[in-house]
């Protein structure tokens, strides 16, 4: 079972992948998808037996490597966990394929997009099945590629080909620390087996380890390091720059990559090795600090945007945050628990997204929007249910974990948990606001798409946006168009342009994600965070976590109230400025220019590291290209020899004069030569 | 009569078929003008296939006649079969060409043999004397042939030249024999060799680098190689093709025996004037043919270093050294011998080309004929698994087998040499293959044809059958170090 699990998308990938051409795209489309259904289903089995009967095991597939004493197996580590992260990854996978089958109909390549979505789900699959670190690097690594590839899947928009890029590259520098992790655990542990490595903790838990000058306690250098990877990909404060600008992949990739799955991965690993991190207290500390900071900084950023899918993209990583946080406060059952629930919301609002956006024919920018609820009151329903699940209206499925994360956060003793409790708080505070602006400017308000609105007229003038934002989005929009509607290159917004209700097969997605955001969390509450969790996790998770889910139970009121109270308080607030006032947010911007900027500019860090890293980078990639490799290296090298060549040649050429007495003249003066060389040296020397 | 024959001249009967036949063939062709041309021309082929079958029926046996000037052994038998085979090839492929540019002279293939004999000589020679007439017989007929397109002025300047350098360089040769007579007191080989014990005296080495540079002026191996660039280019080609292929091989055979046979004991003396002469033939054979637009001219740079890499093979003074170098002269000469009768083929609108350029797109107009130039360049430039890899791999491993530092450096000079020798092949090849074509050469010439099947099928498929030149080389090469 587990094999098909892992390998039927691969299967998938393939027949896509390599056959798609020949085979057309409808039928990739449906192999794909299909393949992907049993794969769900099979998920939703291995869930059951594993989670609530003794079904965890290990699956071994074959030996990959061995090199002296690093051993390297092909093998699935089949706990709670695993199958926690199989029913998220395949879930959503399954439905983003078959939602894709609606949003991206007018595409061409549309094979390709669907072999790309497998190739993910194989990957991530490797990732979250792995027995080992190695193997979790290889399956770190697809996701990475599949993501970078998705996200540049429009190649011929040169935005989307930026953002693919600094996804990669951005991800490289967390994936250096995670290499380097991984090198550290072999060193200490001599093995990259989670099992085998769990089993030494006590014996290396004092450890130090030298490196650069600094004598490191060195299970928290190794977690560090690891972290550092998980900051990476699951876009954490100083390496969340690429998630936003990976929304300029096509919106089903936003929310089975970039909301639901992939972004979890660094979740997925800290918790996967919980045991680790619970013996570097030191370690998780950075966790929640991190975790923090990225909840409160993202929420921020997220007030102001414009773009539909930036707001989600920001409310993403915010919760990622949070997620950190309960691993950071030792809460693990709690992170994978808001994970899971997450994965179903936040698909659920990307997906909705998506509906609007392709009811807007391809319109992201929420100033144009308004009053949408009348023309697709489905897709409105289903927003509004992930709204309420993401704001944590009480017993959906948000409701339980995220409470949960800031009730641990409080009554954790862990450093840091003081903070953590406070910016998850305020950020669940903005959250609200920001969630419900969204729907609020999307749904509610005066239609703001009428005539006059041409695609032409909301080029960079009517985008007040971010800096970098405006050629990305003009050019967005003249792409979609012409993929989606090459019919009618000129159409505006016009009357006869309404916003339409998406086709069945988009919105089945919805209606089964949105199931899952309301029920998700009160059915499992009990298993991942309550009383039967010690049964659910069965040693899945480090053993520390039971003691504070006992106290979290055990915490005041007002801390239990305390995140309903600041979801009323951002809806009211929301409901003021853009239901009953909505000329205060303008009058608010323009009081506060510095902070609006600030905010809207996300902190400025793209600017940041432009300056920092960016340009350096290319100034010494541009010295090491004209100097290093242009006049050093070709200089001496290739373009120096030939040019030396051709200078002996000239001159051993000019020699041959033609005149018989200078041909005489070479003859007598190499035999002088000779008599010479033999005199000077004697004859008898040698 | 027929006793003394088999036991005196017996040795030298190759030679003495091919003179007696060509003083009848100077009859005949005096008493019946060119109207002989053909019957002359099937003459020659017929004496040196005779003469062929008398190298092949002479005893491997080491023996000396008239006193102990003239030697037969398995050196000598090999080369002299080499020198007969090259000459053969250069008169086939003149057959067709003396006649389209209106020169067709009976002289000519009666002054090719006559060469012969002389490179025969120079083989088999065991003292100076012996050696020096060999020579000189060999170059007088080779002036004349340079020159035999009176009408030609570039021909008439080339037979001009190489004479007057020629005749310096016999001075020399002469003068270095008269200061070696004089040190030692003899002319005979093993007479000097049994002479020289211990210390060479500086007079003696004097001697030996003014022979050195006659010889090296035979071999066309710098820096006595001004003459040859000039003379390639204005000789017609055909003359060309001779006087790159079996010239080379006889004169190397005769530095060989003179300075392994008659100077064994003070290898390291004569082994500096080599590695001087080999270095510098590889470097200007590399570097000046790559300015070179004229095809002749580019092999006669070619033919320069590919001496330079032989003579690395008598600097060892080894047996593998020497086995390198019969392996070498063989391949060379099927190399250059099967590039000339492409060379041959270059006649486009009546007349014949010889430049680079005119090589362009060849490969579409003449697949066949690029693919065998292909083969002789990839060849030429040491590519594997194609003769001309064979034969630069025995010399540079006999380099590297004696372990002498000098030794060493010198094979690491060649392969770099090589490398710069390669750019220059290989883009005939490219221009052959890449560019844009011109309008097809005219239908190759039967003899020339011949003569291209025969060394590409040497060039191509050397590597699969080796044996028979390698092991017979090695015969050879033993003879010289009994």
């Amino acid at each position: 079972m587990y094999h098909a699990i892992v390998f039927l998308p691969l299967v998938g990938f393939l027949i896509a992948g390599l056959f798609g051409r020949f085979i057309g795209a409808r039928p990739s489309e449906l192999i794909t998808t299909g393949l992907m259904m049993v794969a769900a289903l099979l998920s939703w089995v291995a869930f059951i037996s594993v989670g609530f009967g003794s079904g965890a095991t290990r699956v071994q597939v074959a030996n990959w490597f061995t090199s002296g004493e690093l051993v390297i197996d092909w093998a699935f580590r089949i706990d709670t966990l695993t199958a926690v992260m199989l029913v998220v990854v395949n879930s959503v996978s399954a439905l983003v394929h078959l939602y894709s089958m609606g949003y991206m109909h007018e595409d061409p390549h549309r094979p390709r997009f669907f072999a790309y979505l497998s190739l993910f789900t194989f990957a991530m699959l490797m990732l979250v099945t792995s027995d080992n670190l190695v193997q979790m690097f290889f399956g770190w690594e697809g996701v990475g590629l599949a993501s970078y590839l998705l996200i540049g899947f429009w190649y011929e928009k040169p935005s989307a080909n930026a953002a693919a890029m600094k996804a990669f590259i951005v991800n490289r520098v967390g994936d250096f620390g995670f290499a380097l992790g991984i090198f550290l655990v072999f060193v200490l542990f001599g093995t990259t087996t989670y099992s085998e490595i769990f089993a030494k903790i006590g014996e290396v838990k004092d450890a130090h380890f030298h490196f650069i000058g600094f004598e490191w306690h060195a299970l928290t250098l190794a977690c560090l390091l690891l972290f550092m990877g998980a900051m990476g990909k699951s876009a954490q404060f100083l390496l969340h720059t690429w998630l936003p600008d990976a929304m300029e992949g096509p919106t089903p990739v936003s929310a089975l990559i970039h909301a639901a799955t992939m972004v979890t991965a660094g979740v997925f690993m800290v918790a996967r090795l919980s045991p680790l991190f619970d013996a570097a207290p030191a370690a998780l500390t950075v966790v929640t600090i991190i975790g923090a900071i990225t909840a409160f900084f993202a929420a921020t950023v997220g007030l102001v945007q414009n773009d539909i899918k930036r707001v989600i993209a920001y409310s993403t990583c915010s919760q990622l945050g949070y997620m950190f946080v309960a691993l950071g406060v030792g809460a693990y059952g709690a992170a994978v628990f808001h994970l899971f629930t997450h994965a179903f919301f936040k698909a659920l609002l990307f997906l909705g997204a998506g509906s609007v956006i392709h009811a807007m024919h391809h319109e992201q920018d929420m100033r144009n929007m308004g009053g949408l609820r009348k023309y697709i009151p489905f897709t409105w329903a289903m927003m509004l249910v992930g709204t309420l699940a993401l704001t944590g209206f009480p017993f959906t499925a948000g409701y339980f974990s995220k409470d949960a994360i800031i009730e641990a956060a409080f009554m954790s003793d862990r450093p840091g948990h003081a903070i953590a409790f406070v910016s998850t708080l305020v950020a669940a505070f903005m959250t609200s606001f920001y969630s419900w602006r969204l729907a609020f400017m999307t749904f509610e308000q005066t239609a703001r798409w009428g005539a006059g609105h041409g695609h032409d007229a909301h080029g960079d003038a009517a985008h007040g946006d971010a800096g970098h934002g405006h050629a990305a989005h003009a050019d967005t929009h003249a792409h979609d168009e012409h993929a989606a509607h090459g019919h009618d290159d000129h159409h505006g917004h016009g009357h006869d342009h309404k916003p339409h209700e998406s086709p069945l097969v988009m919105l089945v997605p919805l209606g089964v994600l949105a199931f899952g955001a309301i029920f998700a969390g009160m059915i499992f509450a009990g298993s991942f965070v309550g009383h039967h969790a010690a049964d659910f996790w069965k040693g899945a998770l480090a053993e520390s976590q039971y003691a504070v889910f006992e106290a979290m139970h055990h915490a005041p009121k007002w801390v239990v109230w305390s995140p309903f109270v600041a979801m009323v308080l951002g809806w009211a607030l929301a409901w003021v400025m853009y239901i009953r006032k909505p000329y205060l947010p303008g009058e608010l911007a323009a009081s506060q220019p510095i902070a609006y900027r600030f905010l809207l500019n996300k902190w400025y860090f793209d600017e940041l590291y432009d300056f920092l890293f960016v340009r350096p980078a290319k100034r010494l990639g541009y010295f090491l290209w004209k100097r290093g490799d242009g006049t050093v290296i070709d200089g001496m090298g290739p373009d120096g020899i030939s040019a030396r060549v051709v200078d002996v040649t000239r001159g051993v050429v000019r020699l041959q004069t033609g005149y018989v007495y200078h041909y005489a003249f070479v003859m007598l003066i190499g035999v002088a030569a000779l008599v010479s060389w033999y005199l000077i040296v004697g004859a008898g020397a040698h | 009569m027929n006793t003394f024959m088999a036991s005196s001249f017996g040795p030298a009967l190759p030679e003495i078929i091919l003179a007696i036949g060509v003083l009848v063939l100077v009859l005949v062709g005096a008493f019946m003008g060119n109207r002989s041309n053909w019957i002359i021309g099937t003459a020659s082929f017929a004496l040196l296939a005779a003469a062929l079958l008398a190298v092949g029926l002479t005893p491997p046996t080491r023996t000396t006649i008239f006193a102990g000037s003239f030697i037969s052994d398995d050196f000598a038998r090999y080369m002299k079969a080499l020198v007969l085979l090259g000459s053969a090839a250069a008169i086939a492929l003149s057959s067709d060409f003396m006649e389209r540019e209106g020169f067709a002279r009976f002289e000519y293939p009666i002054l090719i043999l006559l060469s012969t004999i002389g490179m025969m000589m120079m083989i088999s020679a065991n003292d100076l004397i012996a050696l020096y007439l060999g020579l000189e017989l060999q170059s007088l007929a080779a002036y004349v042939i340079a020159a035999i397109h009176r009408d030609n002025v570039r021909s008439s300047e080339a037979g001009l030249k190489y004479f007057v350098l020629g005749a310096l360089s016999s001075g020399m040769l002469l003068y270095g024999a008269s200061l070696v007579y004089g040190f030692t007191g003899t002319v005979s080989f093993p007479g000097i060799a049994s002479s020289l014990q211990g210390e060479a005296s500086i007079g003696l080495i004097l001697g030996l680098v003014f022979l050195s540079a006659g010889v090296a002026f035979k071999l066309a191996a710098a820096p006595f190689h001004m003459w040859t660039p000039d003379v390639y280019e204005g000789a017609p080609t055909p003359v060309t093709a001779f006087f790159a292929s079996a010239p080379k091989a006889a004169a190397m055979a005769m530095a060989v025996r003179l300075f392994i046979g008659g100077f064994p004991s003070i290898t390291e003396s004569w082994q500096q004037i080599i590695v001087f002469v080999s270095i510098l033939s590889m470097v200007i054979g590399a570097f000046a043919a790559i300015g070179q637009t004229n095809v002749k001219r580019l092999m006669a740079y070619s033919s320069i270093g590919n001496v330079g890499y032989a003579l690395i093979g008598l600097a060892t003074g080894t047996q593998a050294g020497v086995q390198g170098i019969i392996i070498y002269m063989a391949i060379y000469l099927a190399m250059t011998l099967g590039t000339f009768a492409l060379i041959i083929g270059m006649r486009r609108g009546n007349q014949y080309v010889e430049t680079i350029a005119d090589l362009s797109g060849a490969a579409q107009t003449h697949p066949w004929r690029a693919f065998c130039l292909a083969m002789m360049m990839f060849s030429l430039a040491g590519i594997p698994p194609l003769a001309g890899f064979f034969s630069k791999f025995y010399i540079f491993a006999a380099a590297i087998q004696t372990g002498q530092m000098m030794l060493v450096v010198l094979a690491v000079i060649g392969v770099l040499t090589s490398v710069v020798g390669a750019f220059y092949y290989i883009r005939v090849v490219k221009i052959m293959y890449f560019d844009e074509p011109k309008p097809g050469f005219e239908k190759l010439p039967d003899g020339a044809q011949a003569v291209l099947i025969a060394c590409s099928v040497v060039v191509v498929f050397f590597w699969l059958i080796p044996s028979p030149l390698v092991d017979s080389a090695a015969h050879a090469a033993r003879s010289l170090f009994h």
